[in-house]
């Protein structure tokens, strides 16, 4: 463990860390959230989610990586050898997640060099599901790659491949340094330009207009953590891994301050940029803005690309930087998704740097052309919908559970934090972890277990998401439970 | 733009943008203590 890599600087950590954190999710998911939540209204649960459960899961994740000195499945060892199988489960749903984000990384990709042309045309949505993805008719078909897909893939799955098999130091620090303050000036330029758009202030209104009644509501409490477990890199393993390279007497809670308020910053700046474009768009087609709103695939890659087409000049350029934006945003939390695993395999079973990045994450490349294909888009949206609700979901619950009840390293781990940070951790810290996360997670999973018990998601067919939804958190906790297992033995053979 | 909402953006900004500054600012002069005391 003694020649465990190491950042080479705290700020080199920290900007790794949010650019892991800040992903997709930020731009396309936080504005939506936020709007059918309260508003305005909805940044008091919103703040007191990321204060009570944000921040304190990841004062525990660093402070659990940067004691253990090992990824997530050593630093379970460490702390008790019967758990270790949640951290092959996190790695193995790091995995999953890395195979079909890298596809939608693939696809911010084409659009950046699509955006160049202003290639999609009048019907935004035809070109997408029709003229690039070339969408089957029927759920659970393949069809055939779509090269279109597929070449972008390949880029970023090279370029992440090979970041990770430069190191710790020169590789992920490295690029952090420079994608981070890129995404952020190319981002802070696109909402300097949106907040100038004619009718952006009706986007604006729309957004931040307090429904005060909606903070009694306790959906919009649940929806409030739902975004902030899901946006801060989370629950599967990412944090654990950078904090094990952090230098023996580095500050783990106001890292963990940094790393939770410039997540939240950005997702804010995004909001901004997102309705405020969204109310341009409403001016120009004479509508509400509700009847504009959209999330997710739809907003980047249906609602965007007509936004661009109204935009009164720069069009391609504003669409290459919000493609660009996404690209970045998304590299970062690829890699560091990546990285999980790629640690984990080198750890467990004493291969060299360069042969678990070509293993492990070969791996998942050659695993992730089933989203290349032209039915990739419903493989796409049935696995990330299960593994986000059913493998991230779960598997956190289960972390601070067992961790504040089974193995009580609460107090242990606070310990180890305060001696080495600036900030002291109270009694408030292990009320968060023991008590309130676990309350608020436990009922998100059993609403989510009672909504999907009485509809089908997305009325797809059962066999559909019997396979590919529950089949995949299933498959992805069994290999889980065998790796510990494998783990185990290679072990001890090894002494 | 609505005041409801002017506020509302405006307590946003602070308590996000404003927690991140105070951090950073902490940490930047843990960092030149550090090296001081070095």
């Amino acid at each position: 463990m003694e020649n465990r890599p190491q950042w080479g600087t705290r700020t080199g950590f920290i900007l790794a860390a949010v650019g892991s954190a800040v992903g997709l999710g930020n731009i396309w998911r936080f504005p939506a959230v936020a709007y059918e939540n309260g508003g305005g209204a909805f940044f008091l649960p919103y703040l007191f989610a990321l204060l009570t459960a944000g921040i304190p899961i990841l004062i525990l994740e660093f402070t659990i990586g940067h004691k253990f000195r090992a990824s997530a499945p050593g630093s379970w060892r460490k702390m008790n050898k019967k758990w270790e199988w949640i951290g092959w489960w996190q790695l193995a749903i790091a995995f999953v997640i890395s195979i079909y984000y890298a596809t939608v990384v693939a696809w911010a990709m084409a659009y950046t060099f699509f955006s160049l042309r202003l290639q999609w045309g009048r019907d935004t949505e035809q070109y997408f599901f029709g003229d690039y993805l070339k969408i089957v008719t029927d759920p659970g078909q393949y069809g055939g790659i779509v090269l279109a897909v597929f070449i972008p893939q390949v880029i970023v799955w090279t370029v992440t491949l090979f970041v990770l098999y430069r190191g710790v130091k020169k590789g992920i620090e490295a690029t952090n340094k420079v994608m981070l303050p890129a995404l952020l000036i190319l981002f802070f330029v696109l909402v300097v330009r949106a907040v100038t758009l004619e009718g952006a202030v009706i986007g604006l209104n729309d957004f931040f207009k307090p429904n005060w009644h909606a903070i009694f509501d306790g959906k919009v409490w649940v929806a409030a953590y739902g975004q902030i477990f899901f946006s801060l890199s989370i629950g599967f393993a990412i944090m654990v891994t950078y904090a094990s390279y952090l230098s023996k007497n580095s500050d783990i809670t106001n890292n963990a301050f940094i790393t939770g308020f410039a997540n939240a910053a950005f997702e804010l700046l995004a909001g901004i940029g997102v309705f405020s474009i969204l109310g341009f768009m409403a001016l120009q087609q004479g509508v509400e803005v509700d009847q504009v709103v959209s999330e997710g695939v739809g907003l980047a890659f249906i609602v965007f690309p007509q936004i661009m087409n109204e935009l009164p000049v720069l069009n391609a350029l504003f669409g290459f930087i919000f493609f660009g934006s996404l690209v970045l945003a998304g590299l970062s939390s690829q890699i560091s998704i990546v990285e999980t695993f790629v640690a984990g395999v080198q750890e467990k079973f004493g291969l060299s740097r360069s042969k678990s990045v070509l293993l492990s994450g070969g791996l998942a490349a050659v695993l992730s052309l089933i989203f290349s294909t032209r039915g990739g888009l419903y493989f796409l949206d049935v696995v990330d919908y299960f593994i986000n609700n059913f493998g991230i979901a779960l598997v956190g619950l289960m972390e601070v559970i067992v961790i504040a009840w089974f193995t009580r390293q609460l107090k242990p781990l606070q310990s180890h934090a305060d001696a080495i940070s600036d900030i002291k951790l109270g009694v408030w810290w292990r009320i968060c972890l023991g008590v309130l996360t676990p309350l608020v997670l436990g009922y998100m999973m059993l609403d989510n277990i009672r909504i999907n018990i009485e509809s089908t998601y997305e009325n797809y067919e059962t066999w559909f998401v019997s396979i590919y939804g529950w089949g995949v958190v299933i498959v992805v906790l069994l290999i889980g439970i065998w790796f510990s297992m494998i783990g185990r033995k290679i072990g001890e053979r090894n002494g | 733009m609505d005041t409801d909402a002017i506020t509302m953006m405006t307590i946003g900004i602070i308590m996000v943008w404003g927690g991140l500054a105070v951090s950073i600012v902490f940490a930047i002069r843990k960092e030149k203590q550090k090296r001081n005391d070095n």
